[in-house]
């Protein structure tokens, strides 16, 4: 983590990303929302610098993943909390978008049926379940995105950091809690679909989801989202709270003994951690167009963690990274040589915690004692 | 002949009461002890009328059947039953029939019986022998009638188990049957059986009192024959008429049914303990290994599941070393399993594990990439599709209490399986010199070092005993669920959650966390359904960790605080 300093040029910038690191990170992601939807829709097709529609649904996803592995290098670089369940705050939001989307198909459904979604009328339901009121309109929907990942995250966390469980202990109980969330999404009569989950999505505030500009204006809203959430997470930790919370991560019964509410700071850092997890499953579903509950399997928020041990934790950016060239490298294996991939994944698992505990990032940068 | 083609021709309506008359009257004779004067020319007799069975269609089978009845010959029940049980083979080169002791598929060949003494004539591979066909209609036939046939045999096992068949299918005939054998029935288990029997035709008398003390003794009998006649006797005709004109006997049965159903009912809590405890045996089976690795050097070994999968992959290997030897294949697959699964261990601890003490969050992500290489190590060598292990015949079958409540033989073992696999591993800590070792590095490394205790060495030992308990509950596991690549990660979860709901670094935590979850299961499963009561398990132990953080038995002292 570089030190967060002004300097004379850019000094009408926010002081928490007025640093170098993050004014070229800001600056790549802004090139890359901007040069990805005109390559796409602007270059005509015969031209090399054209860029596909896979590829920009694919970077799309990319940029969701980095927004989830933000939200935990923020919780896990900075306040020490190894979260091995964020995917299921990321499903929650996807979800909770999913719901949406599935309200929009209204009557062009398979069975036609005007209010119940397909898999309803499959399973011969015949009123909407309460919890399904309201998600078709937008905002209220985009309320749960936030709300649900938020209010679970908040239960779990006064429970738990209440209590002072901590290291391994949480680890495993976030784990477990991701468990049971897909044990229980898989059951039909949840009302989220069982199985199959929600697919077959038809259009977004009216914008068809097929088409290339949709595609591309999802994918900058992604960017936006997440240089949005890079600068508030850098805010945080440039406030004295976010010195609180690397006192925490380094030596948290030395900061509780020094009279700070250390459950307190935990909890809200854990609820803010959750709902930008939240925020990436909602971009993440419109632009792969399915969510099923495959997405809470305890293997994904592992290999969340890792693509920001790979990036680097403790540096925001550098989580940002990692998830892009993980998932890269992920994108390129299960293409080219899909046996070798978990080779892979498990020898870069090893060979990170081995040889770079701080990742890619501290290649670069040394930074002081990690936690 | 004559009267088999008789048959064929004319099934006239009053045949099968003819027949059964007959029947009854040859079983008469058959109940005194066979003729031994006349066994050599009876045996060939015997033999002959058995080849018929070659050239014979299903109704003349069936017709066979009653004369090789007739014949009173003390192989008929063995060769029928062989005929029912798709036992009776032809070799094609002479036409000969003979009884086959197995007909298990994997078999190389088939072990061939005479017929008539039962002695071992030859071994043929399947694929020179025709089998003799059976349909629905002929098993149903060859079941009834050897049920009747049993029901004089000297064997008072075979009398039971004829006498519950028969009550199955009650009509005229079997209860005459059973008449009969009630006069000259000594065996009390016999006796009872064919007292329900006597009693279910008693509530058919036309005497009102004769029909309440049938209900009277039928009650608290747990055979589902019985409930289904009491319950019809309660019932509605349908038309506001009732099926049992005499209110008092209408009472007494249904006092009668309510007894039974309390009886079931303790009977199914019983089972669903019974459950509870095998599912708990196998939690536990599956966590002592973690017990070890986890709670004694604190170490988070992500990639325990892989070792039990390597357990399992090692019980496959060793069934297709020696596939003639399949009910002593577990007992080796044991020690190999813990050979494999320990040196892999080792092998971990050295080349990974052994960097990152100290650092449980960094252990935890690199044994979770050790676990993907196994995983798809074994893909690599195995294929991804789910292998077959070969349960061995004396761990099938089941132990049957009554008609309410038996337990089968697999669940029985994996509770005795787990339960000395937890003494040994106890027995290990407490008493052997390495044991002390590894209690004395757990609870103060550098005090053990300074008196001279080599750590490393425990370090690399300790692992490896706990990878190697991993490696044995594999074997475990693959008379439960399927061997395949996935094995290891579905009991993740469930083993860190006995661990850490037992308390770290206490054994007998691991146990009575494992054999309490596992009932836990069991018990919420008929309220909420499988998933949901496992979900509603979770959630109690969410909460639980919350209440007391280090699990029901924790740690008290220095060591506690090190973790």
């Amino acid at each position: 983590m570089t030190s967060v300093r002004m300097t004379g040029a850019i000094g009408y910038l926010p002081a928490a990303i007025a640093d170098r690191a993050s004014l070229a990170f800001l600056a790549v992601l802004a090139a890359v929302a901007l040069a990805a939807p005109i390559l796409n829709l602007a270059v005509p097709e015969s031209s090399p610098l054209h860029l596909s529609s896979y590829a920009v649904g694919l970077i799309g996803k990319y940029l969701c993943y980095a927004l989830l592995a933000l939200a935990v290098d923020f919780i896990w670089g900075y306040c020490g909390i190894l979260s091995l369940g964020h995917a299921a705050f990321f499903a929650l939001g996807g979800y909770a978008m999913g719901m949406y989307l599935m309200r929009q198909i209204g009557a062009r459904g398979v069975y036609g049926h005007p209010i119940l979604p397909d898999f309803m009328v499959f399973l011969n339901w015949t009123d909407l379940p309460w919890f399904w009121y309201g998600f078709d309109r937008f905002w209220f929907a985009m309320g749960m995105v936030a709300l649900a990942p938020g209010a679970l995250a908040f239960a779990f966390g006064w429970l738990a950091f209440r209590s002072r469980v901590t290291g391994v202990y949480l680890s495993i109980m976030t784990q477990a809690l991701t468990y049971a969330l897909m044990l229980a999404f898989f059951r039909n009569d949840m009302g989220f679909g069982g199985n199959n989950g929600f697919t077959d999505f038809k259009d977004l505030l009216g914008f068809d989801l097929q088409s290339d500009a949709t595609r591309s204006a999802l994918l900058a809203a992604t960017a936006v989202a997440l240089g949005a959430s890079y600068w508030l997470c850098r805010t945080v930790l440039a406030s004295r709270a976010g010195r609180v919370l690397r006192a925490i991560r380094d030596a948290e019964s030395r900061t509780r003994f020094l009279g700070y509410r250390v459950d307190a700071f935990k909890l809200w850092v854990f609820v803010l951690s959750a709902v930008l997890a939240g925020v990436a499953g909602a971009l993440y579903v419109p632009q792969v167009g399915i969510i099923n509950p495959s997405e809470f399997e305890p293997i994904n928020s592992i290999e969340v963690v890792i693509w920001v041990a790979v990036g680097g934790r403790g540096t925001l950016w550098g989580a940002v990274a990692g998830a892009v060239l993980v998932n890269y490298a992920k994108t390129w294996f299960t293409g080219a040589l899909p046996d070798l991939w978990l080779y892979a994944l498990g020898a870069l698992f090893v060979g990170v915690t081995l040889f770079l505990p701080r990742g890619l990032a501290g290649i670069r940068f040394p930074v002081r004692r990690g936690a | 002949m004559l009267r088999a083609e008789l048959r064929v021709g004319a099934p006239a309506p009053g045949g099968r009461w003819t027949l059964g008359l007959s029947l009854a009257w040859c079983l008469l004779l058959l109940t005194g002890p066979a003729p031994a004067a006349a066994a050599d020319t009876g045996d060939d007799a015997f033999r002959a009328l058995v080849a018929e069975f070659a050239d014979a269609n299903f109704r003349e089978k069936e017709a066979l059947a009653e004369r090789l009845l007739a014949t009173g010959h003390p192989r008929v029940r063995d060769v029928l039953t062989a005929l029912l049980e798709d036992r009776l083979f032809e070799r094609e080169r002479d036409r000969r029939i003979f009884v086959v002791e197995s007909n298990d598929e994997r078999l190389t060949a088939f072990r061939l019986l005479d017929p008539a003494s039962l002695d071992l004539v030859d071994a043929v591979a399947p694929d020179l022998l025709r089998r003799i066909i059976t349909n629905n209609r002929l098993r149903r036939f060859l079941r009834g009638t050897i049920a009747r046939f049993s029901l004089s045999s000297a064997d008072a096992g075979v009398r039971l188990e004829a006498a519950r068949e028969l009550l199955r299918g009650l009509d005229d005939e079997t209860i005459e049957l059973f008449r009969r054998r009630a006069a000259v029935e000594t065996d009390p288990d016999v006796s009872y059986e064919i007292e329900t029997a006597l009693s279910i035709a008693a509530l058919e008398d036309g005497d009102p009192h004769v029909r309440i003390e049938a209900v009277e003794r039928l009650s608290g009998r747990l055979n589902p024959v019985v409930h289904n006649r009491l319950t019809a006797l309660v019932a509605d005709t349908g038309n506001g008429g009732r099926v049992e004109p005499d209110a008092d006997v209408r009472a007494a049965a249904a006092d009668a049914l309510w007894q039974i159903d309390s009886m079931r009912n303790v009977y199914s809590v019983l089972e669903t303990v019974a459950f509870g405890l095998s599912l708990g045996s196998v939690l536990v089976l599956v966590a002592i290994g973690l017990a070890i690795t986890f709670g004694v050097m604190g170490v988070i070994n992500m990639a325990h599941g892989e070792l039990m999968m390597l357990g399992a992959y090692t019980t496959y290997v060793v069934q297709l070393w020696m596939p003639d030897l399949i009910g002593i294949s577990l007992l080796v697959a044991v020690p190999a399993a813990f050979l494999v699964a320990g040196s892999i261990g080792v092998l971990i601890e050295r080349s990974v594990i052994r960097f990152l003490y100290g650092r449980p969050l960094e252990t935890l992500l690199a044994t979770f990439g050790v676990s993907l290489v196994l995983q798809q190590l074994v893909r690599s060598v195995f294929s991804a599709n789910n292998r077959a292990v070969v349960t061995p015949s004396w761990m099938s079958g089941a132990l049957q209490f009554n008609e309410a409540f038996s337990l089968t033989w697999n669940r029985m073992y994996i509770v005795l399986f787990a339960l000395l696999v937890f003494a040994l591993v106890l027995a290990v800590l407490r008493r052997t010199r390495l044991g002390l070792d590894i209690r004395a590095v757990s609870q103060n490394r550098a005090m053990a070092r300074a008196m001279g205790v080599r750590t490393e060495r425990v370090d690399v030992m300790t692992f490896g005993l706990g990878a190697g308990i991993a490696g044995v509950a594999g074997v475990a596991l693959t008379q439960l669920t399927n061997v395949g690549p996935n094995l290891g990660q579905s009991y993740i979860v469930d083993s860190f959650m006995v661990v850490v709901f037992g308390g770290v670094g206490n054994l007998w935590g691991t146990l009575i966390g494992g054999m309490s979850l596992g009932i836990a299961n069991k018990l919420l499963e008929p309220f909420a359904g499988a998933v949901l009561g496992k979900i509603l398990v979770l959630v109690v132990l969410i909460l639980f960790i919350q209440r007391r953080p280090r699990g029901l038995f924790p740690q008290t002292g220095r060591a506690a605080e090190s973790m």
